[in-house]
């Protein structure tokens, strides 16, 4: 082929691909209309991590500590009053407004009304049934973000006295004692004792989203070529990748991520918000 | 690595054709070695090529120790399999209740039944109320991860995997969710059985048996106990069980057959971790399909099944009695509760056995 002729037939694609690109063009409106966020006041209290190094639990195949910067993190899951105020100020998000590629046919599944709570469901318990794209349309209209799951595994590490207690013999069977409990999500926040860092409720009431849930994927590509991604999570194969083969708890945690998608809503699955410290004004 | 085992096996089976047919060839046709007459290979692409037929139907899925219906001669054929996924509390042995973790609500889960050829819509939905997401491996499957990853369902979703059955033979299935051994020891285990083309020999009774280990802490709320990831680890359970409790083929659950009937069991372990050395006290073995595969032995007492694999055993019952099945790791028997009993009814043949009488 004449590379003139390549370069036509390059160029008929890129315009081809443009077209196709620009084809939804009302849904693209409709997304700029739908982005704008109302805001909302929340009067959680925001815990302050100085970050540090660990070692990731799942991913870290050349055993290198990732470097986590310091960061706040609502010290509790957001509650299903406070995202009853979030749908108040922001009628898109409202579960007979959502878009269905936003959250699956179960989103606030158990809300009898777009602004009424579960009637047995107390306000101050954490929302659940909330698709990731909700929960992070909740954390921009609080001017903060959803923690990355270096971020959340960071504090997950610790126990009430210590910052990391990987290495303790009992640490993931307690944490295990907690997530096999049913019901859990309907308790109220902040019952139980916090953690190290004064973070509330890391373990005992539900799964929380992280911001980027879903890369264990992409670390694994990047890494080692496609050689380490998700599938070997599966079977016996996961302990082939994993820091820490008896943490099992960790094990289910990377196993909830893997299993959910973006738009997923699930019974015991909500989350809490994270923020840059330079952001920040206080504290 | 698959074909370079079929090479293997063909291989053997050349050889252990030319063997028997100095002598033997009469045994071994009256015994029905079925898919095993023909090298596994050649079935394999035959299976890939056979059309199926009508519309997709919901298959009939059955709990230990019963089993769906035969295939006989019918064709290919699309099935839809549904299974479910839930966790609950269950009795493990008298008055003490475990944590199960199961498919369909049962330990072992569902009996799934299909011929080689068949194409299966397998529906996986993990309940609502699920803490953890699940999947399942099945070994019946050609594909990655047996469709552990491609089934992955979150509590309440559910995820849809579609295969061809190509290799007849008995398989196990199991959730592949990390951390696998956990959802394994709960009980998250099940067989499927491909029948080769034309089904498998006729006989009177069938049953489902699955053996597997478990792993438990102290109660932590009264009668009630959950799996130990320290026992498990170190491979010391404190049951090894038949269908998932102490005395499930015993008192009015023991299996039956009557005096000159053929029985078949189809045997799986599901592990996670021990392997059984099934055996049928008072029984010898008709025929033995090895490792739940093609190849069927002759005359055996004991037979081995691994952690993930399984067995199907045939034999006659000849002479009334309680024949009981163990692991003949006889302390798991004796001990743990690794033991059955098949009721044989019907009339007495002095000549094949008779209490001394002097």
């Amino acid at each position: 082929m004449k590379p003139a002729t390549y370069i036509l037939l390059l160029l008929s694609l890129l315009a081809q691909s443009a077209c196709t690109k620009e084809k939804p063009h009302d849904e693209k409106q409709g997304e700029v209309v739908r982005a704008s966020i109302g805001p909302i006041k929340t009067t959680v209290k925001m815990v302050y991590i100085p970050g540090g190094e660990y070692m990731p639990f799942y991913g870290a195949i050349d055993s290198n500590a990732v470097k986590v910067p310091a960061f706040l993190i609502d010290e509790r899951a957001v509650t299903n009053e406070e995202f009853l105020s979030f749908v108040t100020a922001n009628p898109q998000w409202r579960k007979s407004s959502i878009l269905r590629i936003h959250a699956d046919t179960n989103y606030l599944r158990d809300w009898p009304s777009d602004l009424e709570l579960p009637k047995d469901a107390r306000p101050d318990a954490p929302v659940c049934f909330v698709s990731w794209f909700a929960a992070k349309a909740f954390a921009k209209s609080a001017g903060k973000r959803l923690p990355t799951l270096d971020e959340w595994e960071f504090i997950a590490m610790a126990d009430a006295d210590t910052f990391n207690a990987r290495s303790k013999k009992q640490y993931s069977d307690a944490i295990i004692q907690l997530y096999m409990e049913k019901g859990r999500q309907f308790k109220p926040v902040k019952q139980s004792a916090p953690n190290y860092w004064g973070v509330y409720n890391v373990f005992d009431l539900i799964w929380e989203w992280t911001d980027d849930f879903n890369s264990i994927m992409s670390i694994g590509d990047s890494r080692t070529g496609g050689e380490n991604n998700n599938k070997d999570l599966f079977c016996a194969a996961g302990a082939t990748s994993a820091s820490e083969v008896n943490n099992y708890a960790a094990f289910m945690r990377f196993g909830m991520r893997t299993a959910v998608k973006a738009h997923y809503t699930i019974a015991n699955m909500g989350f809490r918000c994270a923020k840059d410290t330079s952001n920040q004004t206080t504290q | 690595m698959r074909n370079k085992l079929n090479i293997k096996q063909m291989k053997m089976k050349r050889l252990i054709l030319s063997v028997t047919s100095i002598g033997m060839i009469t045994i071994l046709t009256s015994c029905g070695g079925v898919a095993g007459d023909k090298p596994t290979a050649e079935n394999k692409t035959a299976a890939i090529d056979m059309k199926v037929t009508g519309e997709a139907k919901v298959a009939e899925v059955t709990s230990a120790p019963n089993v769906p219906a035969p295939v006989g001669d019918r064709g290919p054929q699309k099935w839809i399999v549904n299974l479910e996924t839930t966790e609950i509390e269950a009795e493990i042995a008298d008055g003490i209740n475990y944590t199960f973790w199961t498919f369909n609500n049962t330990v072992p889960g569902s009996f799934i039944r299909v011929r080689e050829g068949d194409e299966v819509e397998l529906r996986l939905k993990n309940a609502a109320n699920s803490v953890l997401p699940h999947n399942i491996d099945l070994h019946a499957v050609t594909g990655p991860g047996g469709g552990a990853e491609a089934t992955s369902a979150a509590p309440g979703q559910e995820a849809v995997l579609h295969f061809k059955a190509l290799n007849p033979g008995l398989y196990v299935y199991h959730c592949a969710a990390p951390p696998v051994p956990m959802h394994i020891g709960n009980g998250m285990y099940g067989l499927i059985l491909v029948e080769p083309a034309g089904g498998l020999p006729k006989v009177d009774r069938e049953y489902y048996i699955m053996q597997g280990d478990f792993y438990t802490k102290a109660a932590a709320k009264a009668g009630l106990t959950e799996f130990n990831n320290d026992k498990a680890v170190a491979e010391e359970p404190d049951y090894v069980l038949f269908n998932g409790k102490k005395g499930s083929l015993l008192g009015k659950n023991m299996i039956e057959a009557k005096v000159g009937e053929t029985v078949r069991l189809f045997v799986g372990n599901g592990g996670p971790n021990l392997t059984s050395s099934f055996h049928v006290i008072g029984e010898i073995f008709d025929n033995v399909y090895l490792e739940g595969g093609s190849t069927v032995s002759h005359n055996v007492q004991t037979t081995m099944i691994p952690a993930g694999g399984s067995a199907i055993v045939e034999f006659k019952v000849d002479y009334p009695g309680q024949y009981v099945l163990v692991d003949h790791s006889l302390s798991r028997a004796f001990n743990k509760g690794a033991i059955g009993k098949l009721k044989v009814t019907g009339e007495a043949n002095p000549l094949i056995f008779n209490k001394g009488k002097k």
